[in-house]
């Protein structure tokens, strides 16, 4: 049983005239302990499957099943790490991973202990007393990443989760992740616009085409060893026969989707 | 600046108006200075006013019925204004059918609501209470409710994810966005108490700061008049000044002005 089904799945928003098709036809299965990372170009729906598979939007035709069961309202198996900010802005570092906990009835200094525990997992044990604003935008992430792996879900959903970051952090963040995840590997699906680290991460690279109507185009096997490094894996000759594939894939779709900006630029779609 | 500086320029302040005032008074300088005794009283008169209110102790019981016109105001406005912002907030459609009344309520003008009050509530402090509750009750209603219409979706979304029920979501978002709304318009919902007090004692009580100053200007004596004044803006300098110490301590956790916001 796959850990996430999706079978064509279609999402409109709006009604009527302003009726817009962001998705549609998508079909997707992720196994258990498989690590899939979705790429496409701005805009195209990445964002939309993750809320369909967490439950938080319906989808306007089409199933989503997580762990065999039909998707109805939050799907309780699933971690989710957003691309906005989300941490509590009124709760401490350490408090923002422990009510995770404490929602659960455990207690809170049992959570709290817990959730010291998985700070330090994440690298920001002396950061437990900061509040967000009092962060940078990488340890706010990683705040976020052990609020979300702290309650252990068995699937995680994360949307661009170092988007906001430099190319050397993100880098290093990758490699926690994956440091973390070859632990106890759970189902992860994690969008990207970054080429390098969807094939550094994943077995997996799912290919979107540019919106409306967008559509899964292409599906890439990574079959590179484990565990990795970022910085020694992006050295391995097949890593770069499948960049050039999946680009060869993309970039069509990034240039349809950028299509008009490009003609205002005077650039040749 | 550094803080002794601007308690220096902050006191220069006050001496120079006190000075100008004082020569004003003095001497010819803009009119014959009796006449201006008259109509502004005298720095020196004023401060001897004060000193013998708060000599003969005739003072304390004045501030302390306005102190408990205020706070009572202030508990029971905020108290309504929670609850009903909370209510509205999570009630789109009572809020809709509701929302020109609420307009309609805020947009009187509370001093005429003051005799009907004093002919309900009577001439004790309640009906001064009842004036600063109006006041009180919109603002705090108003950041109420924007503070749980305005809670982040992300991090509402997010919290859900965690896995939390309604009343977890009231306890651990609702809850505190709206508090850190309603604590940013406390110098507003204090004031205004404070306010509809003063007000209400003024237009008729037998005590209360209010009443202290209506009593001086019913019988001509501008320098009683403006001793009541000076007291008034003390008092209010001192709630304002308990209000920020108040603040500073609930909202730790937002970023100070001249942080980085990142
Ligand atoms: N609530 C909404 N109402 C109307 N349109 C929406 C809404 N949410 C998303 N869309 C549209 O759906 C499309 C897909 O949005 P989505 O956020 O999933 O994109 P994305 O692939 O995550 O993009 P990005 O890489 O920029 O995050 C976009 O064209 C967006 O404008
Ligand atoms: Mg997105």
């Amino acid at each position: 049983m796959p850990a996430v089904r999706l079978a064509g799945i279609e999402v409109s928003f709006g009604e009527g005239t302003t009726r817009f098709v962001a998705v549609s036809g998508v079909d997707l299965s992720v196994a258990a302990g498989e690590f899939v990372a979705i790429v496409g170009p701005t805009g195209c729906g990445k964002s939309t499957l993750l809320n369909v598979i967490g439950g938080l939007l319906n989808a306007s035709a089409g199933a989503a099943f997580v762990e065999g069961q039909a998707v109805r309202g939050i799907s309780k198996p699933c971690g989710y790490l957003f691309q906005a900010d989300a941490l509590m802005p009124w709760k401490t570092a350490l408090a923002n991973v422990a009510v995770a906990l404490e929602i659960t009835g455990i207690g809170r200094s049992e959570a709290e202990r817990q959730a010291r525990a998985f700070l330090a997992r994440v690298g920001l044990a002396r950061f437990g007393d900061r509040y967000p604003h009092q962060l940078s935008g990488g340890q706010k992430k990683r705040v976020a990443l052990a609020q979300m792996l702290i309650r252990d879900p068995r699937i995680l959903l994360m949307d661009e989760p170092f988007g906001p970051l430099d190319a050397q952090t993100r880098v290093l963040m990758g490699d926690l992740l994956l440091k973390l995840w070859q632990q106890d590997r759970k189902a992860v699906l994690f969008v990207t616009h970054d080429l390098d680290e969807a094939i550094a991460l994943a077995d997996r690279v799912v290919v979107m085409s540019a919106g409306p109507q967008s559509r899964i185009i292409a599906q890439h096997r990574v079959d590179l060893p484990r565990p990795r490094e970022a910085a020694e894996i992006r050295l391995d000759p097949a890593f770069h026969v499948l960049q050039k594939a999946i680009w060869n894939d993309l970039r069509a779709e990034v240039m349809r989707a950028y299509g008009d900006e490009f003609a205002a630029i005077g650039g040749k779609p | 600046m550094k803080r002794s500086h601007l308690i220096f320029w902050q006191l220069l302040v006050a001496v120079a108006i006190f000075a100008i005032w004082h020569a004003v008074a003095t001497w010819p300088i803009l009119a014959d200075p009796k006449k201006v005794q008259f109509f502004f009283s005298t720095p020196l008169a004023v401060m001897a006013r004060v000193y013998e209110f708060f000599a003969s102790g005739s003072i304390w019981r004045h501030l302390w019925i306005t102190l408990s016109e205020t706070l009572l105001a202030f508990v029971i406005g905020s108290l309504g204004g929670i609850a009903a912002g909370f209510w509205l907030a999570r009630n789109p459609r009572v809020s809709a059918v509701l929302d020109p009344y609420v307009k309609m309520l805020n947009a009187l003008p509370r001093v005429v609501l003051a005799p009907i009050f004093m002919l309900w509530f009577g001439l004790g402090i309640w009906s001064k209470v009842a004036l600063g509750v109006t006041l009180v009750f919109f603002i705090v209603f108003f950041a109420v409710y924007q503070g749980v219409k305005e809670v982040s979706q992300t991090i509402l979304a997010n919290a859900r994810m965690l896995g939390m029920n309604d009343r977890q979501l009231f306890r651990h978002v609702y809850w505190p966005s709206a508090l850190s709304w309603m604590f940013s318009s406390l110098h507003a919902s204090v004031g205004f108490a404070l306010v509809g007090a003063v007000v209400g004692e003024y237009m008729g009580s037998a005590a209360g700061l209010g009443y202290v100053i209506h009593e001086a200007e019913s019988t001509f004596d501008v320098t009683g008049v403006f001793a009541g004044m000076v007291v008034l803006s003390a008092f209010v300098i001192f709630i304002d000044w308990m209000v920020t110490l108040a603040e500073n301590r609930l909202l730790a956790w937002r970023p100070q002005a001249g942080e980085r916001a990142t």
